[in-house]
This record gives C-alpha cells, sequence and structure tokens, in this order.
C-alpha cells in the first residue's frame, strides 16, 4: 500500500494491492451485515409466541430499546445516555434505524469507492469521509473482539507468530495505519 | 494539562425544576479511537479549532471523559447521534 496523500482542492488519494483491497472489502462488508441484521434477540418472532413478539414490536415502536448483547454491536451502536436506562431506551428507540442505515450507507459508500482488483484509489471530501467513518467500524468492530487496550502494541508483541489471534492484531495495526493516514491527508 | 470546564452547581428545589439546568454532550475514553480521528472529528463537527479540539482530545485520552458541547436537550441528543455515526462514545446528560 501507499498511505492516503491529500490531493490539491481536496480529497485524498492512495494505492492499496489486490490483496488489500479484498482484505478491506471482506472486513468492510462483515460490519455490513452486522448493523443489518441486527441482534437475534430484537428480532420479532424469535420468541416462542410470534403474535406476542409482533406485539411486542409494535409496542416498543421503530426500533429496539435496549443495547444489542453483541459486544460489538453494543459498541457500534453505543447507549445515548449513562446510568438513565429510561432515556437510552427512549433514545434507540429513535435513533438506532437511522444509526443502521447510516453505517451500512457509509460501508456502501467505500466499497463503492474501493476497487476489487486494488490498484490507485482517488476519493473525494465526502467520499474520504465516509471511508474515515467506515474504517473506524471495522477497527472497533476488530478491536472489540480482539480485547484490545491501549497497550495494543504490547498485547501484540506477547503473542507467539503462530497464535492465531497474531494475523487479527497485525490486521488491526495495518488498519490503524491506513486510517492514521487519511486523517492526516485530510488535516 | 488545564482543567475540565467549569461546572455549575444550581441549588434544587421544586421550583427550580431539574428541566432548568443545562445539556451536555459527553465524549468517553475508548482504546480503538485513534487521538488524530477524534481530535479531526471534534473539528469537523462542532467547527472547533485544532487547538480546542486537541485540547478536548487529550481530556477525553487522560480525564476518560469530557464535556464537548453543553445546551439544549435536543441539540444534545443530536450531537450524540452524529458523534456515534462517527464511531465515538458518546453520552447525553443533564449538567450538575
Amino acid at each position: 500500500m501507499e498511505p492516503f496523500r491529500s490531493v490539491r482542492g481536496g480529497g485524498a488519494r492512495a494505492w492499496l494491492a489486490a490483496a488489500e483491497a479484498s482484505l478491506l472489502r471482506s472486513l468492510v462488508g462483515q460490519v455490513m451485515s452486522l448493523v443489518e441484521s441486527g441482534d437475534p434477540a430484537d428480532e420479532p418472532g424469535s420468541g416462542t409466541d410470534d403474535d406476542l413478539a409482533a406485539l411486542e414490536a409494535m409496542v416498543h415502536g421503530p426500533g429496539a430499546d435496549t443495547i444489542p448483547e453483541d459486544p460489538v454491536l453494543a459498541r457500534l451502536l453505543p447507549d445515548g445516555y449513562r446510568d438513565d436506562p429510561e432515556a437510552a431506551g427512549e433514545f434507540r428507540r429513535y435513533t438506532e434505524p437511522a444509526l443502521r442505515s447510516a453505517k451500512h450507507a457509509t460501508a456502501q459508500e467505500m466499497l463503492d469507492t474501493l476497487p476489487e482488483a486494488g490498484g490507485r484509489i482517488q476519493l473525494t471530501q465526502d467520499q474520504a469521509l465516509s471511508w474515515l467513518k467506515a474504517l473506524n467500524d471495522v477497527r472497533l468492530a476488530l478491536g472489540v473482539r480482539l480485547g484490545v487496550t491501549e497497550d495494543f502494541e504490547e498485547q501484540w508483541a506477547r503473542l507467539k507468530p503462530d497464535d492465531p489471534q497474531w494475523t487479527a492484531f497485525e490486521v488491526y495495526a495495518w488498519l490503524g495505519a491506513v486510517q492514521e493516514s487519511l486523517v492526516q491527508a485530510l488535516a | 494539562m488545564s482543567t475540565a470546564p467549569a461546572e455549575v452547581d444550581l441549588p434544587r428545589s421544586a421550583d427550580n425544576p431539574v428541566s432548568d439546568k443545562p445539556w451536555v454532550t459527553i465524549v468517553w475514553n475508548d482504546p480503538v479511537n485513534l487521538m488524530s480521528y477524534v481530535t479531526y472529528v471534534f473539528q469537523h463537527v462542532f467547527g472547533y479549532p485544532k487547538k480546542k479540539a486537541t485540547k478536548l482530545m487529550l481530556d477525553v485520552h487522560h480525564k476518560g471523559k469530557a464535556v464537548v458541547a453543553a445546551g439544549a436537550r435536543e441539540a444534545m441528543e443530536h450531537n450524540v447521534e452524529v458523534l456515534h455515526g462517527y464511531g465515538l462514545w458518546a453520552t447525553v446528560k443533564q449538567d450538575k
């Protein structure tokens, strides 16, 4: 990869190898299906009584009112209030569906501007912003799954190269470098 | 490091309902979000100059959280929605 650099007049450009483009597409696609499908526990009809579940969905209105059980989804769609479950539930009902669609659309915009075979990437300011958000969501998802802390480099260094998590840490570090170069290109 | 924004402590009584107090947008520390990215988001979303955005980012990083905006409840909820779109960990709170 050639890191992102700023473009005169706004936006950014970079160059990606085919394998890097394919890795990014796969990770972004995973986040897309995650925010799309939602938490299985929130799906109406997942209980034993479909009528009751449908009624529950109706009462709950447009969205769920509890934080998703999956820790990655819980981090991507966090509560809007702390220590106030009632306000948090109400906030979630009215904002979570839109937040899910926004994250989905952002990821789609990144995929639309990411050539499948890699190569040269040229982004407008708006497209670059979508990349920043989508890259950040992928890093959040991976970071939660790996349980990274602020001492992530030490966590990584403690792993043996044959540890199954070693490659995931390498990918996480690489994603951080890609995002950092894009922030610097836009700043 | 400078101190956190000054807090106003109004006395509470039946004549001074809680709803009179200002609302704030809080951003919490997170081990994943890049410092440069958080600073960029504060500049981009709130229009803060780089110096102020950097100070707020450092407050989040070192103190665990920072108040990044204050005002009407609806406006703070809107901020939180926008910040969640960027992947920042933000909440609304009534100031005390």
